[in-house]
């Protein structure tokens, strides 16, 4: 009988598809690998969804449904009527809308504003060096600083400046959190476009503002929807400064009305459920579709390579 | 820089800076003011009496303030070691080669879009003790025999806590570890198994070295923010049952907002701006070394 041949070193077609994935390397069997890897991908698929699934299939599931012992998973039949509440003008959806309207007013603003002041801010950070620089880190720390450091005074000046309970106090009050922080995001984003066009249009008379506004922009407009979106999450999701100096559906924005409406009495659970899903959609979608941007714009400042 | 571009960069910062010297620069110093003030919240903007250090020694002999450092160290702790262990489990998960890749990375964006609000709510829902989820889950598959009271029992009320943040925040850990997974250049790879390295020490001597840097600026991130946390302990608990879930920050509210014992409550929060302080510092620190090891 011939004997058989025996691999001493892989086959090449091997060889080569481990070296492209070099966290893969298998000498043998392929499969118990692969198998932890689709196993390990399934928990974390689940794990990830489970919750918010569970979210939205109470938000349209009876409440003899959600209150059956022991609970059924899936609901007999689909519910929307919840959500026709929340989004109808008369009747229990005049606090959600008012809400919502509140959230968008001062998400919107107060990004807008504050792009408008961190773009030079960032634009002069990023084209200067020394003193100036170690400023910018100044301004990174006030991003960091406690809520509760700030919202004593903050209160104070709100009272004075009679903007307690007005989507303009909280719009003023979020200018402490997206500044900052937009202001980093940005200047990030300058730093890698490059400066030797700027030069030469300088050369030719056009002055600094000239070169951010005709130049440096256009070109960086990724950056800066990267930035916009962000600074829009943050917005919408602040809770802190919200729930202190805001009083009354005039002012609420959705996050406190959330937490308002679950603290409250109600025993319909759904229908909580329904408000987080609607108060959620936003940042989700956003999220989501605009994922590659958002996380490279984030992670360039932590990561270099 | 000629003297002229300099004014010029300087105009540029102006209303930023302005803004922000007003926005929390001002509140600051204010807060450090008032901490030596018998201040109320009702009347922040007369003029307060001054009473030195009495503030600061009331909030430290305050047992319930004590006992709240404690129990944010703790939530800072476990919240940390988690996400840690957490985000780095799955980035090496997702930086295997596997079908539909892309898709399963994009749900890591799913916890962190959910505003904090709503995750409060949606687990708080999953804890709730007649019809929540995990009770049902639990029941269901044998492993309790009756139905728990998750965040009304001040045994466990803390942990259900950490857990839902953890759900909600361990991504950006994993993110991150991703991007520096990604950018270690596989002849390190290749040169530990010529080397004949098995799987952990070549986590151990290239991974981990490689992710280090990132994960420790971001770590440090989350840090500051689990010490300021209040949103999600407020929505869920409230701080209690029996106080099992006060952080500083709920004492800083309480006392100086609820109470409106405003100086008081200064100082309270200028105790917690000490210790954010270090971290900002450390923080700030960790990542001007990484800007000049470029």
């Amino acid at each position: 009988m011939k004997p058989t041949r025996v691999h001493l070193v892989q086959p090449p077609h091997i060889v080569a598809r481990a070296k492209s994935n070099p966290t893969l390397w298998v000498r043998r069997s392929r499969f118990w690998p692969s198998f932890g890897v689709y196993l390990g991908v399934a928990l974390f698929v689940i794990a990830t969804l489970a919750p918010v699934v569970w979210l939205l299939l109470s938000s349209v599931s009876s409440t003899a449904d959600l209150t059956r012992l022991p609970l059924k998973w899936l609901p007999s039949s689909l519910d929307f009527s919840r959500y026709a509440d929340l989004l109808n003008p008369n009747g229990s959806g005049k606090e959600f809308i008012s809400a919502l309207r509140n959230s968008l007013t001062v998400a919107l603003s107060s990004t807008l504003i504050s792009l408008v002041v961190a773009i030079p801010a960032a634009y002069s950070f990023s084209r200067s060096s020394g003193r100036r620089g170690n400023l910018l880190y100044a301004v990174l720390a006030t991003y960091m600083m406690p809520p509760v450091a700030l919202v004593l005074p903050l209160y104070g000046l709100l009272a004075y400046l009679k903007l307690l309970n007005s989507p303009w106090g909280l719009i003023l009050v979020y200018c402490t959190i997206l500044i900052p922080f937009t202001t980093w995001l940005l200047k990030t984003n300058f730093d890698s476009v490059p400066q030797e066009i700027e030069e030469s249009a300088m050369l030719d008379g056009l002055n600094r503002w000239g070169v951010l506004l005709r130049m440096v922009l256009p070109l960086s407009l990724p950056g800066l929807s990267t930035a916009a979106v962000w600074a829009i999450l943050l917005a919408w999701d602040e809770f802190f400064y919200a729930l202190i100096f805001t009083s009354s559906a005039q002012a609420k924005t959705l996050p406190v009305s959330i937490a308002d409406f679950a603290a409250g009495r109600a025993v319909d659970y759904g229908l909580i459920c329904a408000a987080g899903v609607l108060a959620a959609l936003p940042p989700l979608l956003i999220g989501f579709l605009l994922q590659k941007g958002l996380m490279s714009g984030l992670t360039a400042g932590s990561v270099k390579g | 820089m000629k003297p002229q571009e300099n004014r010029v960069a300087w105009t540029m910062l102006l209303p930023a800076l302005l803004l922000i010297a007003l926005t929390v620069g001002y509140p600051l110093l204010r807060t450090l003011f008032l901490s030596f003030t018998d201040a109320r919240l009702t009347a922040l903007n007369l003029t307060p009496h001054g009473v030195g250090l009495q503030n600061y020694l009331g909030a430290l002999q305050n047992p319930t303030f004590i006992a709240s450092i404690g129990r944010t160290a703790y939530f800072v702790f476990v919240n940390i070691t988690l996400e840690l262990i957490l985000g780095v489990l799955v980035a090496l998960l997702l930086n295997q080669a596997f079908r539909g890749r892309a898709w399963v990375r994009a749900l890591l964006i799913v916890p962190l879009a959910l505003p904090t609000v709503v995750n409060a709510i949606m687990w708080r829902w999953i804890y709730n003790p007649e019809f929540g989820a995990l009770n049902a889950l639990l029941t269901q598959t044998g492993v309790l025999e009756a139905y728990r009271s998750w965040l009304s029992d001040p045994a466990s009320a803390m942990n259900a806590i950490i857990v839902a943040d953890v759900w909600k925040n361990y991504p950006i850990v994993a993110l991150v570890a991703l991007a520096a997974l990604q950018v270690i250049p596989r002849e390190l790879y290749e040169a530990a198994n010529v080397d004949g390295a098995n799987l952990w020490t070549q986590f151990w001597r290239v991974t981990w070295p490689g992710i280090l840097p990132a994960l420790m600026v971001v770590l440090v991130l989350r840090t500051i923010e689990a010490v300021k946390v209040f949103d999600i302990i407020y929505v869920m608990t409230r701080g209690g049952p029996a106080d099992s879930s006060r952080t500083v920050s709920f004492d800083v509210y309480q006392e100086g907002i609820s109470y409106l014992r405003s100086g008081s409550g200064a100082a309270y929060a200028f105790l917690v701006v000490a210790v954010t302080g270090v971290l900002i510092a450390l923080y700030i620190g960790l990542l001007r070394r990484q800007e000049r090891a470029v």
